[in-house]
């Protein structure tokens, strides 16, 4: 007999781990919209069966709470039972004596406070109001419902212009979002539950990479209605181009030289090509849409003056100027924001960073641009400056990666204190503060000073990059309401009191993604088209193929190749390779078709017009 | 064209064709429970997967189409043994109590579960338990339910209604009237659709037959009954019986001998309805009230219930005259009685109805000087009535042919047709002709109207008068009625008169009408009505003698005071539940 013994993992405790990770995966990929209470109810199962049995509020406490959410979902409750629940749910997390118990009623109670309604409704009726209304994970979770299980099909045909037909029913710049996208879309991919998310955004950029040029649909006649757009960014050119698509004579007025505001001026071009962005302007430009370039609302005219002379007004100006740090020196030589910088590049104005020392202050996607930026104008070296970890970087994390291969150092853990100038009056460094990282609040870990000696990050140029902001007072002054520096549009994209103008994208919403840009549009243009007295509805006539015959056994996700980093940071070309036909033809294959199979084949699988 | 295998046989189909379909054109029928062609594709019960040669995983034939070179197994010993296990799990829900179920015999469930020799469920059962107004005419018994969507998808797409939904989540997820309604609060038409199309019984109409009974057992009461023009089209299906067997006549014979005391048809109130719809009609038309807006029938309260929840602001469109039914119950209760000399409280009116709205028709409550209560005591369904046959132990070949009862005995073929789509309009036209120009048509001047195939929807015709055009449209089914009203309030279409039945085909597709799975009998019967219109002496409403008599002793002419009284209605006088956004 020996003393002690190497433990092996018996066969049913790696079953049990593969079964976790499935689960895990499964519950990455859970539908959305759910019923809270039966969500609870089966989550409330789990933590039981985790319980050690020691402790009474876990052990017996847990159960009860399944028994009485069993009753509210049986219709059997009263509001008596709520009462009961969240005293016990309380009782248990005050009680219990490890966090299998009290994290556990945690949830519990969480649920009960936040989804008080659904619980009454099942008590007051007897009855759950919850249905699947858009029955497609990546299609409910796309902010401009884009029929993706359309094109990925029509992608693994081959038939790549049908599948950018079908984008831009819902979104006229495929090609874009193609390049750079957020794709929410892949979030809940009901593929995970298989293996993994299918790479939604790459069968976009094959259908992009190998369509060519496609011509938009036709427009409706004429209706001889004039449309003023305000801004040429994303939000403003897809509402151009619906509008103009529902036979309305739009007018697109830009402030900058040339189309496509943070598309143009904010997004590196190795991120997406300015004569791949084209591709989409192009095409919207083809519709007939009108453009004044290098006007400024406020200045070469008026809201009112637009106003008097369109029959509708959309505000689209996005948010393009920057978040101050509020700090001394801010306006030194040497000392921009990321904004400022990045349009100078934009602009092919790009200052020389040759051998320089670059420091920039934030960690998101416009922070991780300006260091992929400047390591390419020449720095010799580029640090971020933040003041939380790697983890709480709200940046895509492909993106950090990238900026990481690249050279880019993290400064993680340091607050901004102080700019230090040199004799000349130009930025020498930034003084930073040592923090560590503390509570959580909110969902988000905070810094407290860890109490070390401040830090000093030498710099020549210091780029900020902490938010972008909107310049709201030209419209505030013509009557358009702004709140928190944003313009407050009602739901409809409108305002109660100023009939005939609208306001959406960036503008409206602060910063956010293409995607949800392309989505106000939509809202922007239809009600635009409903305001001038008009019904029209945007469709496409490409048909989906049907789903192909599949075991659908797993299957590695195919994922994009970048060029080597020691070769891209030289130039300002794309870093991501589009995937071969046979990759595309492969992954498209992976697709679940939640379009034809589950709820999606009886309700709300396709919605062929808006 | 697509070649495949089916169970070793070799068949070549049109591409496109489902494997459903390509396995029936050799005789090999895939057992199914959710689907309904064209309405409900949506592969929820599993029962008719079969296997490929070369894929684990089995596919469903309903909904998947054919491939070159495809080998399939609709039989192995895989497909068996999943097919039983799979209706095994439909069963653990459906409460399998048939001996008390109105479906037993003809359920597709029992069929299937019997086919499979499956004698016993290895899960225990729990059936769903929701509440339900057991008054309301329409009933579902959530215990029954396969959640088979049929329901959902024929009220969404075939009459566009959307009365039924899926509700809830998850493992709660259930079949319910839509946006948490009641049944009482939906805008339900009653055109008991959901019911002919139900496979199994967790949806059927409220039963009257005790009701019936009762009444027969009172010797205070004085039972008289009619039965409408579509139900001689389909009672005999019920006995396996032709439609050349199943007669009018015959079922006037079953009547008596289940105990009613004067049988009718309800032919010949449609003769009446038609003199006074036509005339009013004429009315409309002369004023110029047709002009922008047309009339529009109003005999089927399926489209009554339709209107009034849907565009109530349409309403007044509507003919005020009552249907058929209620007003040969104001004949019977008025006109009748006085001539047998009985009180109308104790007169007791039974329709025989191919129409489950008619249910809801027959509540209204009424107030004459001639009698107080309702018009119709009792409604019973096509299927209601079979039922009373077989209780009443009538075996059908002992059935003679009856004449229906004196005084109101005869009816035209323009009455018989109104159980057709495109009968009533048919019917009104000809006696219109005559009022406008003295004259009779050609009996068939308006066949044009008459349904083409199963799959018309809509039919359109101008018609010249005396000189005046009318612009008549006649539309059965819902969804297709509410197409047609909305492109008339568009002001792309214009119409002087309009005939509605809310069941596609109309009365004889009725929702109170025998139930034949996966089969759409509605132009199959509406024949028979054009065949024994065709056939009648009588093919006009105006020539029918009784209807004469009846004016000229009571109701002193079309539209009189007298006719107003008792055989028109105001449309506004109850409450719809309104449409919900």
């Amino acid at each position: 007999m020996s003393r002690l013994e190497i433990p092996t993992p018996s066969r049913s405790q790696l079953v049990i781990e593969e079964l976790y990770r499935n689960l895990e995966r499964r519950i990455e990929a859970s539908p959305p919209g759910l019923c809270p209470v039966d969500v609870t109810r089966a989550f409330l199962e789990l933590c039981h069966a985790q319980t050690c049995g020691k402790c009474a509020p876990c052990r017996i406490g847990l159960l009860q709470l399944k028994h009485l959410i069993t009753d509210v979902l049986n219709g059997e409750a009263t509001l008596d039972t709520l009462d009961l629940m969240q005293r016990t749910a309380r009782s248990i997390m005050e009680t219990a004596d490890c966090a299998i118990g009290y994290e556990a009623a945690n949830m519990v109670y969480k649920s009960l406070i936040g989804c008080r309604d659904d619980y009454e409704q099942h008590i007051r009726a007897g009855r759950c109001n919850c249905t699947y209304h858009q029955p497609v994970p990546c299609v409910a979770l796309c902010p401009a419902h884009v029929d993706i299980p359309g094109y990925i099909a029509l992608v693994g045909a081959g038939r790549y212009e049908d599948a950018i037909r079908l984008i831009r029913k819902d979104n006229p710049f495929p090609t874009t979002c193609g390049f750079i996208c957020e794709n929410p879309c892949e979030a809940r991919c009901r593929r995970n539950m298989v293996d993994d998310a299918i790479n939604i955004r790459g069968l976009k950029r094959v259908a992009a990479d190998y369509a060519g040029k496609v011509p938009p649909p036709a427009c409706a006649p004429s209706t001889g209605k004039r449309v003023a757009v305000v801004g040429g960014g994303p939000s403003g050119l897809s509402a151009a181009y619906y509008l103009q698509l529902m036979g309305h004579q739009v007018t697109v007025f830009e402030v900058l030289p040339e189309l496509g505001g943070m598309l143009r001026y904010g997004i590196p071009n190795y991120r997406l090509p300015k004569e791949r962005l084209d591709d989409d302007i192009n095409a919207i430009l083809q519709t007939g849409v009108e453009v004044k370039c290098g006007v400024r609302i406020g200045e070469d005219i008026s809201a009112q003056q637009l106003r008097a002379d369109y029959d509708a007004v959309l505000i689209a100006i996005g948010a393009s100027t920057d978040k101050k740090l509020d700090m001394e020196h801010e306006g030194a030589k040497g000392v921009m924001s990321a904004v400022q910088f990045l349009q100078l590049v934009g602009k092919n104005e790009a200052p020389d960073l040759t051998g320089q020392e670059v420091a920039v202050v934030g960690g998101g996607n416009v922070s991780m641009d300006a260091v992929r930026t400047a390591v390419r104008l020449g720095a010799k070296k580029v640090s971020i400056v933040y003041r939380r970890r790697v983890a709480d970087m709200t940046a895509l994390p492909a993106e950090i990666e990238g900026a990481v291969s690249e050279g880019v150092e993290l400064k993680t853990l340091q607050a901004p204190l102080r700019i230090e100038l040199d004799e000349e009056g130009a930025v020498k460094g930034l003084w930073t503060t040592p923090q560590m990282i503390s509570k959580i609040k909110d969902g988000r870990a905070s810094v407290v000073p860890s109490g070390e000696q401040e830090q000093f990050v030498p710099c020549t140029t210091l780029i900020v990059a902490i938010g972008q902001s909107i310049e709201t007072e030209h419209f505030e002054n013509a009557g358009v309401p702004v709140e928190r520096g944003k313009i407050m549009a009602e739901k409809f994209g409108g305002f109660a009191n100023v009939p005939g103008v609208f306001a959406g994208g960036d503008c409206a919403t602060g910063p956010a993604t293409v995607i949800r840009a392309v989505a106000a549009a939509k809202v922007l243009a239809a009600n635009i088209d409903e305001y001038l007295g008009y019904n029209h509805k945007i469709t496409c006539d490409v048909e989906v193929p049907d789903p192909r015959l599949s075991d659908y056994s797993p299957c590695g996700r195919v994922e994009m190749r970048e060029r080597e980093a020691g070769e891209r940071i030289h130039d300002f070309e794309g870093v991501e390779a589009c995937m071969t036909e046979k990759e595309a033809c492969q992954e498209a294959g992976r697709c679940l078709r939640c379009d034809h199979f589950g709820f999606g084949l009886f309700k709300g699988g396709r919605e062929k017009v808006w | 064209m697509v070649t495949l295998t089916i169970d070793r046989q070799t068949v070549c189909v049109p591409e496109g064709t489902t494997i459903l379909d390509a396995a029936a054109q050799i005789d090999i029928h895939i057992p199914k429970l959710c689907y309904l062609k064209d309405i409900n594709e949506i592969a929820a019960c599993r029962v008719c997967a079969v296997e490929i040669e070369g894929y684990e995983r089995l596919i469903t034939s309903c909904n998947n189409v054919v491939q070159e070179g495809m080998v399939l197994y609709t039989n192995s010993p895989k497909v068996r043994a999943h097919r039983r296990n799979t209706v095994q799990l439909i069963l653990s829900q459906h409460d399998c109590r048939c001996a008390t179920c109105t479906r037993s015999g003809n359920c597709s469930l029992q069929t299937i579960a019997n086919d499979l020799n499956i004698y016993q469920v290895p899960f225990g059962e729990r059936y769903e338990k929701q509440p339900w107004d057991k008054t309301f005419p329409l009933i579902r018994d959530s215990a029954k339910c396969i959640k088979c969507m049929r329901c959902v998808q024929v009220c969404d797409k075939i009459q566009s209604l959307n009365v039924w939904d899926m509700e809830g989540t998850g493992s709660r997820s259930t079949v319910n009237v839509s946006k948490g309604r009641t049944i009482n609060e939906a805008d339900c038409s009653l055109c008991g659709q959901c019911i002919t199309h139900c496979p199994v019984g967790a949806l059927y109409e409220r039963d009257d037959t005790e009701k019936v009974w009762q009444a027969i057992d009172d010797p205070k009461k004085v039972v008289v009954a009619q039965v409408a023009p579509a139900v001689r089209t389909a009672w005999g299906e019920a006995f396996g019986l032709s439609p050349e067997e199943a007669t009018i006549e015959k079922m006037m014979d079953a009547l008596k001998r289940i105990g009613v005391d004067y049988v009718f048809d309800t032919t010949f109130s449609a003769d009446l309805t038609i003199m006074e719809e036509a005339n009013e009609f004429l009315e409309r038309y002369k004023s110029g009230a047709t002009r922008s807006r047309p009339m529009f029938t109003s005999c089927c309260p399926g489209w009554v219930r339709f209107i009034k929840s849907q565009y109530p602001h349409l309403v007044n469109q509507l003919s005020t005259a009552k249907s058929p039914q209620q007003m040969f119950g104001a004949v019977m209760k008025s006109y009748f009685a006085q001539s047998i000399g009985v009180k109308p409280d104790d007169i007791f009116t039974v329709s025989v109805m191919p129409c489950v709205a008619k249910k809801g028709e027959s509540n209204m409550e009424l107030f004459y000087g001639e009698y107080a209560g309702k018009d119709i005591d009792a409604v019973l369904t096509t299927r209601e009535f079979t039922r009373m046959m077989r209780s009443a132990h009538i075996v059908p070949s002992t059935l003679k042919p009856r004449a229906c009862d004196r005084l109101m005995q005869a009816g035209s073929g323009a009455g018989v047709i109104f159980g057709a789509t495109g009968g009533v309009m048919e019917a009104a036209l000809r006696t219109a002709h005559f009022l406008v120009t003295g004259k009779n048509p050609e009996p068939d001047a308006f066949c044009v109207v008459r349904a083409k195939d199963e799959k018309t929807g809509v039919t359109e015709a101008v018609f010249s008068m005396g000189g005046a055009q009318v612009r008549a449209a006649v539309v059965s089914g819902l969804g297709n009625t509410r197409a047609l009203i909305d492109r008339m309030e568009r002001g792309e279409v214009q119409y002087d008169f309009v005939e509605v039945m809310a069941c596609p085909g109309g009365c004889v597709g009725g929702g109170g009408q025998p139930i034949h799975d996966g089969e759409e009998r509605a132009f199959a019967r509406g024949k028979t009505l054009y065949r024994l219109d065709s056939e009648a002496e009588l093919r006009f409403s105006h020539e029918n003698p009784d209807i004469q008599a009846l004016y000229e002793t009571y109701m002193e002419a079309p539209l009189s005071h007298k006719a107003h009284q008792l055989l028109h209605t105001d449309h506004h006088a109850w409450e719809m539940p309104k449409k919900q956004r």
